[in-house]
């Protein structure tokens, strides 16, 4: 049911543009109002969103550790599973960014065949399928979008050139197979897929969960249509981009309606960010538990909403009452 | 009114974020603000002499045709000469042509800058049919540098 309405979502929104630029010829709502709206939402509610997440205070150290803290000089410590300064932070932060390193210690439950005997255990396995598949998955998404620029810069730098050449190195068929779209197909259709098959993700998936995968699919699929099967004036695309980056917009003469259909979906996945999971973006960099330093030993975290308790001293208390303690006998510190 | 925490680094986040994302939109102005995005010029007509010695009435498909899928055509009449041997290609109006990209295509569309580069050029491709398919040669000399360069890679 969730999977349904996803996928109907998707197809709605497709058909939205096609019917929209094949029969009604609203190219100009398609093609120039709703990019500029959906880039205005995207830089708008992101910086927003981090706004709003830069207001939340942290009220404990919550660092995940899984190594030795730094304590005694012999004892040998854990600079990236338990950060002791900057240094260790940032050198996890990275490598959680840029490699999912949290999820290479994914695991599974499940019956697990003994060695010694036929009997089978419960227990945990190594389940790094979601960490290759998740990192395929936005690598090649991220080579793609770099490589899109050639749309929208002018004259073309060679380093957009040569990952272009990179990725087209087979030389396969003509307009040349790109490598990260086979990449980024079967690495999206996988992250489906698991949440169908597995059945303790497939009861944690949400339609939130399913929209982004259904639309960047279709995204893909569309390019690829674009691409290598019904073809598109290109330079009528670019002429379009260039225009819209350099706010003079104008429509083109003919470009296909499947053209109108990627970019439209493109434009619902920008307005559909900051308002989605896919604000992980942004979000990852607000991770108490990755970045903040392990130095819950060596330094007070003072949460910062704890409002100022008015005390009152043994100090200030034997003060106040000296004269009457002296007069009961009672032993003081100060005389 | 809420307080905001770790104010340097959010903002230098946001910052990136911002510079980064509106990076299509800004380049022009401070990096290549000299070369303004010029599109290629659509109305360059071929030298149609072959086409009328031959009794052609054009180009062998049309221009939105030719605009957006000659790469798919070239593609398949390369397969079809090399591995089938089947050199004659019949379009929509039935005419008979030769698959040869030097020997029916560049007859007409002599010129390489304007009727390739420029719009090549415009959307980042490199094809490689021009390592080996010699253009633009207007001296001996040039076609020798170029035979050498040739033998070289070999």
């Amino acid at each position: 049911m969730k999977i349904l309405f996803a996928l109907i979502t998707v197809l709605i929104l497709s058909l939205a543009a096609f019917t929209g630029v094949e029969y009604l010829h609203m190219e100009y709502v398609f093609g120039i109002v709703i990019p500029y709206a959906a880039f205005i939402i995207f830089i708008a509610g992101f910086t927003a969103k981090i706004f709003y997440w830069a207001k939340s205070p942290v009220p404990f150290n919550i660092t995940t550790t899984a190594g030795q803290q730094k304590s005694l000089k012999w004892i040998k410590s854990d600079h990236f599973e338990n950060p002791s300064g900057s240094f260790g932070v940032i050198g996890r932060m990275f490598m959680e960014i840029f490699f999912f390193r949290s999820l290479f210690r994914n695991t599974k439950a499940g019956l697990v065949k003994s060695s010694k005997s036929e009997s089978f255990k419960p227990g945990y396995a190594s389940d790094k399928s979601l960490w290759l598949g998740g990192l395929m998955f936005h690598w090649s998404f991220l080579y793609i979008l770099i490589r899109h620029l050639r749309f929208f810069l002018y004259p073309i730098p060679s380093a957009i050139v040569t990952l272009e050449k990179f990725d087209s190195m087979f030389q396969i068929g003509l307009p040349i197979f790109y490598l990260t779209d086979a990449i980024l197909l079967l690495s999206v259709t996988f992250l489906f897929l698991r949440r169908v098959f597995i059945p303790q993700v497939k009861y944690i998936s949400l339609i939130a969960d399913f929209i982004p995968l259904f639309l960047i699919l279709a995204i893909a699929f569309s390019g690829i249509m674009m691409r290598y099967v019904s073809r598109v004036d290109v330079i009528g695309v670019k002429e379009l981009v260039m225009s819209l980056t350099s706010f003079s917009p104008a429509l083109p003469e003919k470009v296909s309606s499947v053209f109108y259909v990627h970019f439209f979906l493109v434009s619902s996945l920008f307005m559909y960010f900051p308002f989605s999971k896919l604000m992980h973006m942004g979000g990852v960099f607000f991770s108490p538990t990755r970045n903040m330093t392990g130095d819950s030993r060596r330094i007070r975290h003072v949460n910062p909403w704890n409002y100022s308790v008015k005390v009152h001293s043994y100090e200030e208390y034997e003060d106040e009452f000296r004269e009457a303690m002296k007069g009961a006998g009672l032993p003081l510190d100060k005389e | 009114m809420f307080k905001m925490y770790s104010k340097i680094k959010v903002f230098t986040g946001v910052f990136i974020f911002l510079a980064l994302a509106t990076f299509p939109f800004w380049n022009k102005v401070f990096i290549v603000s000299k070369t303004n995005y010029e599109m290629p010029d659509a109305n360059i007509k071929p030298a149609l002499a072959f086409a009328r010695e031959n009794g052609f009435s054009g180009c062998i498909e049309d221009r939105a045709f030719m605009r957006a899928k000659h790469m798919k055509l070239l593609n398949h009449w390369r397969n079809e000469v090399v591995r089938e041997n089947k050199k004659t290609y019949i379009n929509s109006k039935g005419e008979h042509f030769n698959k040869s990209l030097t020997g029916t295509c560049l007859k007409c569309h002599s010129n390489k800058e304007e009727f390739c580069d420029s719009c090549h050029t415009s959307a980042g491709v490199k094809p490689y049919c021009f390592d080996c398919h010699i253009t633009g040669i207007q001296n001996t000399n040039q076609l020798n540098s170029k035979a050498e360069a040739i033998h070289e890679i070999k």
